[in-house]
């Protein structure tokens, strides 16, 4: 045993498990991630049943078994479940049974010994539709007009056919509001800038008033076409409805314009289904939000946080590398200069929401209003940029990362060796010279690392950014078409605030637990390819400036 | 003079066998350098006292000394190197051409474009061979390629790297070997061509062939260039200077033809010293 202990040997152990276990902690997180966020686009079956609890009429069951649990008796037996003394165990499911407009209630459970076999008829069919989340029925017939055009063998096709031509519809409307009235309102809402900046510089003539008044013209012009154009659009949205048939029976009709995609589950190959995945994770990525974020995709909160940290790596690059070159070359080494090393580095183990807090009261109200009274004055009392914002969200990331690019190129230009320096200074080269085309070259590589270290901090980040700019539903996004494209005062949506906003604010808790995975997995996602694209510049830096020894 | 000295020991005596060499005198030299009483103190420790030298111009001159004697600091005096140490702290004066370096005004930058230096260990930068060697030209503010592209070839010409680099100028410097390194960074400090280069022990890091090709190298541009030389290599000291200095504890000991010193030492430290007595 003593031989055992000086050996070493238990030294070995105790760090190599000290590795094991943080191995299997993130390994098992990715893979949680992974299978239940890839789990949520699965075409699941769905089961038909009849369920009777002794002493009820028995009630028809319709849904999607999302996961079984299994419970003692006497705890089942308290909570007034008429379940024989003798059993132990009981098994109870919990299903998803959509047609929330129906039945009020999506989810259930339902104890495994009252339930009658399961089913899985193959016509059986589940709609995405853009309000009141899924539902479960079987399509009876197929209405235009409220004239039946097809029911039987035939209806299935025709009702696809006429689910995408609502889906061009509605990416026509969508189209029309987002892009073309979104254009109308902000020229609209530039005119009337234009014309209160006249009016409070006091140089507003009589033309140029005739001018707004002209141009407004000319816009609402524009708009009362499309609007015109939007209404045909609608009209033709509620031409055709469906009947379908729900779990007790009774025939429930539904306007085709609110079905998103229809599927029969139980009738599905193994590579439709695949196709089927593949769609929906696509319409995940690149869809907008519904309703309150539990339905939909989530692009904007992608687009949001690739641009917000984006816009912060911008800032902080700059401003963390000219900061560590002062601190490490120019400022004089003594008491001062500690106090101000260790408060940088102690910047980095402040709580983020201190962060937050602090870039509201400053950035936010202090700064912003500032900006506002000089450059926006028109737009007052509405703020500009004296609101949370893109541009304070990045800001507030920037100073939350500061430290980390500080630290990181500090250590890399101590790393350049000084025969390099003395090299370039004994031909003559100022301290500037040698620096600037000697020692930062060669320490890219350090502010790389610095710069991939915050951004996989910023890209998660949730806290701060809530008080700073982030919300759960953006009506624009930060970039597009109208001049100046990027708008940094826009409010943004962030996938960090997505997932808490899904899973702990929504209404419906347990439809949402599956994109609360999914939008993680993106996330997880996300950072990852930022990271890997930052690395992959890093490397190909260290390449070039290889140092002999290393 | 005698050629060979009856006293001389078994080290120095093979040295200069088969040279054809005459003893110089300083007295007949054309002098580029002169220190006037030098005393350079690192805070509290004076580790050069009032060193007075005579440095002929388009000579060798070597530096030898046990470590720690000051030789090495006594070079980076010549072109302010010193300066980088915030304890350092220099009296009295060197005079290049008659103009004290120490005085008030100088511009350093321009002084280590009239002296250069190459280091004990090869430091070329991190770009490609040839923008090493324009770097000092860059500098100052030298854009026209076709004056760059000639005084590249005409400096790696100069220290016999162009046969072994023409066809990879634009790779990258670190991809030579050590002794290519270091004659490379010889070619960059005389691409801008400084009355004196100093060379701190600029083969000790090599292999023997690196070395020979260095010290023929030396050879051929003293009839430019000025030149000190720092070396812990008494035969390097020996074949490849004019004059050399002895110091130690920061004192020039004797400072004579390098074949008068190793052959006949006018003091007993040095024969000591060359003949390994010492310590």
């Amino acid at each position: 045993m003593r031989e055992w202990w000086k050996s070493g040997s238990p030294w070995i152990w105790l760090n190599g498990g000290a590795v094991t276990i943080s191995m299997v902690m993130v390994f098992g997180l990715i893979a949680l991630i992974l299978v239940r966020g890839f789990g949520a686009f699965w075409p699941h079956p769905v089961l038909e049943t009849t369920y009777e609890v002794p002493g009820t009429d028995a009630v028809a069951v319709v849904g999607e078994l999302r996961r079984s649990e299994t419970l003692t008796g006497a705890a089942m037996r308290d909570a007034g479940v008429p379940i024989p003394e003798d059993q132990l165990v009981v098994t109870r499911h919990l299903v998803k049974l959509g047609n929330r407009d129906v039945t009020g209630r999506d989810f259930a459970y339902f104890i495994d010994d009252f339930m009658d076999e399961w089913r899985y008829p193959e016509n059986m069919t589940v709609l995405e539709r853009l309000e009141w989340g899924d539902f479960y029925g079987v399509p009876l017939r197929l209405l235009e007009h409220g004239t039946t055009v097809a029911a039987g063998d035939a209806l299935w096709d025709e009702f696809q056919e006429r689910i995408r031509r609502v889906n061009n519809l509605w990416d026509e409307i969508r189209g029309i509001e987002r892009g073309d009235i979104g254009r109308i309102n902000f020229q609209l809402e530039r005119v009337r800038l234009d014309e209160r900046r006249a009016e409070l510089r006091d140089t507003m003539t009589d033309q140029m008033r005739a001018e707004f008044e002209q141009r407004r013209q000319e816009l609402q012009e524009q708009y009362r076409e499309l609007e015109q154009r939007l209404n045909q659009l609608y009209d033709q949205l509620g031409r055709d409805s469906i009947v379908m048939r729900v779990a007790d029976g009774s025939e429930v009709t539904l306007r085709v314009a609110d079905v998103v995609k229809a599927w029969q589950p139980n009738n599905m190959s193994v590579p439709e289904k695949v196709w089927f995945y593949v769609q929906d994770f696509f319409d995940f990525i690149f869809g907008y939000p519904r309703e309150a974020n539990t339905e939909g995709g989530i692009f904007p909160a992608i687009f949001g946080t690739v641009v917000m940290v984006m816009v912060m790596s911008i800032i902080v690059t700059p401003f963390g590398i000219l900061a560590a070159i002062y601190l490490r070359e120019y400022a004089k080494q003594g008491p001062l200069l500690k106090t101000v090393r260790i408060s940088v580095y102690n910047l980095a183990g402040v709580p983020s929401i201190v962060f937050g807090v602090f870039g509201l009261g400053f950035f936010v109200y202090f700064m912003g209003g500032a900006i506002d009274r000089t450059f926006y004055p028109e737009a007052l009392p509405s703020p500009t940029f004296g609101t949370p914002g893109l541009f304070w969200a990045s800001l507030t990331l920037a100073l939350l990362t500061l430290p980390v690019v500080i630290v990181s190129t500090e250590e890399g230009l101590a790393r350049i060796p000084s025969t390099i320096r003395e090299g370039s200074l004994a031909l003559g080269a100022t301290k500037g010279e040698t620096l600037w085309k000697v020692v930062v070259p060669l320490s890219t590589p350090a502010m790389m690392t610095g710069l991939i270290l915050a951004i996989a901090r910023a890209a998660g980040e949730v806290a701060p950014l809530m008080l700073v700019g982030v919300v759960k539903l953006a009506p624009t996004l930060p970039v597009d078409g109208n001049f100046p494209f990027i708008h940094l005062e826009r409010k943004i949506m962030h996938l960090g605030f997505h997932i808490y906003d899904v899973g702990f604010q929504s209404p419906h808790a347990e439809a949402a637990e599956q994109l609360v995975y999914a939008t993680a997995l993106i996330l997880v996602l996300l950072i990852l390819v930022l990271n890997l694209t930052a690395i992959t510049i890093r490397n190909h830096l260290r390449e070039k400036y290889r140092a002999e020894s290393d | 003079m005698s050629q060979r000295n009856p006293a001389s020991t078994s080290l120095s005596a093979g040295l200069f066998e088969g040279t054809s060499r005459q003893v110089r005198s300083l007295a007949d030299e054309e002098i580029a350098i002169t220190v006037e009483n030098l005393d350079l103190y690192y805070g509290e420790d004076q580790a050069l006292k009032s060193i007075s030298l005579k440095i002929p111009a388009k000579r060798v001159t070597a530096f030898i000394g046990p470590s720690g004697c000051g030789k090495s600091t006594l070079l980076r005096c010549f072109n302010r190197m010193n300066d980088l140490v915030d304890s350092c702290r220099i009296e009295g004066a060197i005079n290049l051409h008659g103009e004290n370096i120490y005085r008030r005004g100088t511009d350093v930058a321009e002084l280590r474009r009239r002296v250069g230096m190459v280091f004990q260990k090869p430091n070329p930068f991190p770009k490609s061979i040839y923008e090493n060697v324009a770097y000092g030209l860059r500098l100052q503010g030298v854009k026209n390629r076709r004056v760059l592209d000639e005084v590249v070839e005409r400096s790696i010409k100069a220290v016999g790297l162009w046969d072994e680099v023409k066809d990879r100028l634009q790779s990258n410097a670190f991809g030579l070997s050590g002794g290519q390194q270091q004659r490379l960074v010889i070619a960059r400090s005389i691409a801008i061509e400084p009355e004196v280069i100093l060379l701190d022990e600029p083969t000790s890091a090599l292999d023997p062939i690196s070395t020979a090709k260095i010290e023929e190298l030396i050879e051929e541009l003293k009839e430019q260039y000025t030149i000190l030389i720092v070396t812990h290599n008494m035969q390097q000291a020996a074949r490849v200077s004019d004059y050399t200095a002895y110091m130690y504890l920061g004192e020039v000991i004797e400072h004579a033809d390098t074949m008068h010193l190793f052959t006949n030492p006018g003091q007993k430290a040095t024969e000591d010293y060359i003949t390994g007595r010492y310590g």
